[in-house]
């Protein structure tokens, strides 16, 4: 337990400090949000109208960019070698790394919401839900891209094939959590049904992410 | 005869070859049988002669599931059972499923625009399958992106595994989910709500397309396992040049 904690620490400690990179995705996130209006144009009614999607959109963009280097820097100094070889399970210590990752850029990014939301015209109850919603879904797309980024470390090949590999399996995080938060700003469908299959698809991937990445370490690297 | 004793490639070569010309036989026939029902098959009092795609459409999405499930269970062997074909399987099977969901889709948007009046539709079906689409296409870019197949076998079978998911939401994605795209109406608890005259072809064309699929992934893993080889004599004759 002392070993997860203090793998937890170190890593949101490296994320945080100079080199770190976990706040340049709060940066791409609202790189990509200032970038919509003039892609679709500085329509107020409409920007409102998109707000969530956009949100998301560029939440799962922003997670992404950042899982990238999950493994990797841990694979070039050695360090990866140390914790698949110590006595903690593996799948556990997989899990902390995706926990510290979250706590240190995914948990930024639900910070910066109320003020993105702020650009896009969203009134206080859809920024709220778009928040809410981004809290119970982005643990669900750490989970799932730390499959990709432990595939990506066995490979030596990050980047583009990690997105090919990762965005398909975020696509039902994406649908649910846009549904959800539309739900709850115009809907007439409930916000319960399609919130409660966001906050499974975090549970489940909380379960799979770990186990397939750590399966992935094991067979892989050599 | 176990699954161990094709563990050797050769015996593999030596028995697919005696198997092969039998299968692609029992393909073309069955494949003429279910075309000249399909064509002689009633028109649909509803849909008319277009109800005519389903026994291409059909066959095509059901094996578009089922070669994701021969991949997760060569991943399997090769993850737990180290099986030297595995991944033989894998990824000589990875393409031909890609084909089969392609034409899934393709002939499923054929079929909708006399019927739904659009080529396209958001419905959770076609956006699982599309999914899986997608998912074919990322394994077959993740097996090119590596030189080493064992090290590309060991990723691309996790990934496959992750991917078995999506199958069960396929399956289930039109009863889960009241859409546009009808619910199950063959495999179904109480039995079909096919008639017989449309049943009886669609049935002879699944097998049809399976037995194709048995056919094109043997042909594909001698392929591949003669790929290797000449790959693997290639490197000793230019190891031997360095020499």
């Amino acid at each position: 337990m002392t070993a997860l904690a203090a793998l937890i620490r170190r890593d949101i400690r490296i994320a945080l400090r100079v080199g770190g990179g976990a706040l340049i995705g709060v940066l791409f996130f609202l790189t990509v949000v200032v970038l919509m209006p003039f892609a679709v144009g500085p329509d107020l009614a409409q920007l409102a109208r998109l707000g969530p999607s956009i949100l998301w959109l560029g939440a799962l963009l922003a997670s992404l960019l950042t899982l990238d280097r999950l493994f990797m820097a841990d694979h070039e100094d050695g360090s990866l070698d140390l914790i698949t070889m110590s006595r903690t399970p593996l799948e556990l210590a997989c899990a902390s790394k995706a926990l510290a990752h979250w706590l240190a850029a995914g948990l930024p990014l639900i910070v910066a919401t109320p003020v993105l939301g702020l650009l896009l015209n969203l009134d206080m109850v859809s920024t709220g839900a778009v928040a809410l919603t981004l809290l119970a879904g982005t643990p669900a797309l750490t989970f799932t891209g730390m499959i990709g980024a432990a595939l990506a470390v066995t490979l030596h090949r990050g980047g583009l094939l990690m997105a090919v590999l990762v965005l398909p399996l975020s696509i039902p995080v994406l649908i649910f959590g846009v549904a959800a938060s539309q739900a709850a700003i115009t809907g007439p469908l409930s916000f319960g049904a399609p919130f409660s299959i966001l906050c499974a698809l975090s549970l489940v991937s909380l379960v799979i992410g770990p186990f397939a990445a750590a399966a992935s370490l094991k067979h892989g690297l050599d | 005869m176990t699954l161990i004793d094709l563990a050797n490639p050769s015996r593999f070569l030596a028995l697919s070859a005696r198997v092969l010309p039998w299968l692609a036989a029992a393909t073309v026939i069955l494949l003429t049988i279910g075309l000249y029902q399909s064509a002689t098959a009633p028109d649909d009092y509803q849909q008319g002669a277009t109800v005519k795609i389903m026994f291409i459409h059909v066959p095509n999405a059901w094996l578009s599931m089922f070669v994701w499930g021969v991949m997760s269970v060569a991943s399997l062997g090769t993850l737990v059972w180290r099986h030297p074909l595995a991944d033989v399987a894998a990824k000589s099977a990875a393409p031909i499923g890609a084909a089969f969901t392609f034409l899934a889709l393709l002939t499923g948007s054929l079929w909708g625009r006399p019927m739904w009046g659009t080529y396209w539709e958001w419905d959770a079906r076609l956006t699982s399958v599309l999914i899986l689409f997608l998912m074919y296409l990322g394994l077959m870019a993740l097996w090119r992106a590596v030189e080493d197949p064992s090290r590309a076998a060991r990723a691309a079978a996790v990934l496959t595994l992750v991917g078995a998911i999506n199958l069960p939401i396929i399956k289930f994605s039109v009863d889960w989910w009241n859409t546009l795209h009808q619910p199950a109406s063959v495999m179904r608890m109480g039995g079909s709500t096919l008639d017989k005259s449309f049943l009886i072809p669609l049935l002879v064309m699944a097998v049809a397309f399976t037995l194709l699929f048995v056919t094109l992934h043997l042909a594909a893993m001698r392929n591949e396992i003669l790929r290797r080889r000449v790959r693997s004599l290639q490197m000793m004759q230019a190891s031997q040049k360095a020499a």
